[in-house]
């Protein structure tokens, strides 16, 4: 029989207290488990990006962590991301700039942007599509995608300018 | 596909740790960042009886720089290293080479000792070690021990690590000043090298000559030191003797074993690789 092991965590903000297959990878456990399917997977071997999400405030691979590892962490899911206000502008420039077309990619896409954007710095078009290389979208040629990201980007080192945070 | 059964294991201590590997030897995988034993637990290429998951041994994540050496510990993820302004600095080959590994989300989990030693051939990690000097600290019930990194890696996913020791940190040499190249050939930014180089050059002392230590990685079962081609480049100060450097880098390679595949092809990948991380080094001395 599959091993099991205790796991105590927080999920978007709530904390949560489980009992998994010491095997079962991170994103399979949220979607099956939990039943927060907003993560997708794609290739379960770390190179699509679609199961990307946050825990303790970095995106990684939800497909390349055993659930048994969020132990003691914090996991952060695009329906985290849907609740939490200090991303409702990335959320909204994506709409704005037709930045999904069939939403595959989208839950992973946004859990990189996020952390992307979480200590702004300029960056130019490529320095953005760099960061992004490791999510794959099929649909959008990525365009509307930097489009989306740069949008927010420039937003927020505008305001962050305006309170003097940055010289 | 999913990972297959195993034993889940998870030390508190680095003496917990390698009690777990004296038990279990060649049945047990040791889970540091997953970036790689995940998909291949996951695609069912390895299938341990253990898995012995060391991240909660923090005392393994860290970079210090004592006595002239600068010691990353094995569970020190890719993004902490790039992040720490010292390495930039200090050891400026990791710096150049950490963004072409992989991307954004694998270089948040993934660490250093990890990449040491799984010694895929096509990483850049082990290059860097070779071309930096390094030594990797193994340890086992028995004690700890340091292996160069010339002596480490062995052949395809080889490695001088014993099956109950474990890889505990990585330890480079501050030799001052010094100019790096870096360069790797691959189909996409991001994946495993097709043909890569690594080159150190410390300048030359008063009325001596500069030191250069080049690796070469990508392109057979392990990476390799291109002695030979180091010291041409190191006696050769004009452009014009390029050609000279990277027929010596060709023969390096060939001396030290079999290209797979396309070997005409990939060897003007590695020459092209070196010629562009010769070209890096600034003031460019060839």
């Amino acid at each position: 029989m599959t091993e099991m092991t205790e796991i105590t965590f927080t999920l978007n903000g709530e904390t949560v207290r489980r009992s998994v297959p010491v095997r079962k990878n991170l994103v399979d456990f949220l979607r099956q488990d939990m039943g927060l399917t907003g993560s997708h997977v794609g290739c379960e071997h770390g190179v699509c990006g679609a199961c990307t999400l946050l825990v303790d405030r970095r995106a990684v691979r939800g497909c390349l962590m055993l659930a048994a590892q969020i132990d003691g962490l914090s996991v952060q899911t695009v329906e985290g991301l849907a609740q939490d206000e200090a991303v409702n502008d990335l959320l909204e420039a994506f709409v704005a700039r037709n930045a999904l077309q069939c939403g595959f990619c989208t839950p992973g896409m946004l859990a990189t942007a996020v952390e992307l954007l979480r200590n702004p710095r300029p960056m130019s078009r490529a320095e953005i599509r760099e960061q992004i290389s490791g999510n794959y979208c099929r649909c959008t040629g990525y365009e509307a995608i930097v489009d989306a990201i740069g949008t927010v980007l420039d937003t927020r080192l505008a305001n962050m300018q305006a309170d003097g945070e940055v010289a | 596909m999913k990972a297959p059964r195993f034993q889940y294991l998870r030390p508190d201590s680095v003496e917990e740790a390698v009690a777990m590997l004296a038990a279990h030897g060649d049945a047990a995988q040791i889970l540091a960042g997953g970036q790689s034993l995940m998909p291949m637990l996951n695609m069912r290429v390895a299938s341990p009886d253990v898995v012995i998951d060391i991240n909660r041994l923090q005392a393994l994540a860290g970079i210090a720089f004592v006595d002239g050496w600068c010691t990353v510990g094995a569970l020190t993820r890719y993004a902490d290293i790039m992040a720490d302004g010292r390495i930039a600095q200090h050891l400026p080959l990791l710096a150049m080479a950490l963004p072409y590994v992989a991307h954004s989300a694998i270089r948040n989990r993934g660490t250093i000792g990890g990449s040491l030693a799984l010694a895929d051939p096509a990483a850049e990690m082990p290059a860097c070690a070779l071309a930096l000097g390094a030594e990797i600290e193994l340890a086992s019930q028995a004690g700890r021990r340091r292996v160069l990194a010339q002596d480490f890696f062995l052949g395809l996913y080889e490695t001088a690590r014993q099956a109950e020791e474990m890889l505990i940190a990585i330890h480079y040499p501050i030799v001052g000043p010094v100019q790096c190249g870096f360069y790797e050939i691959a189909r996409r930014h991001g994946d495993f090298a097709l043909a890569g180089a690594a080159v150190v050059r410390r300048p030359a002392p008063a009325g001596g000559l500069p030191e250069y230590r080049i690796a070469a990685f990508g392109l057979l079962d392990r990476p390799i030191l291109a002695t030979r081609t180091a010291e041409i480049c190191a006696n050769v100060q004009t452009a014009e003797r390029m050609n000279d450097v990277l027929s010596a880098f060709e023969a390096d390679i060939c001396a030290a074993g079999d290209i797979q595949g396309d070997a005409r092809t990939r060897l003007i990948w590695a020459r092209t690789a070196l010629q562009r991380a010769l070209e890096q080094l600034a003031p460019s001395p060839l």
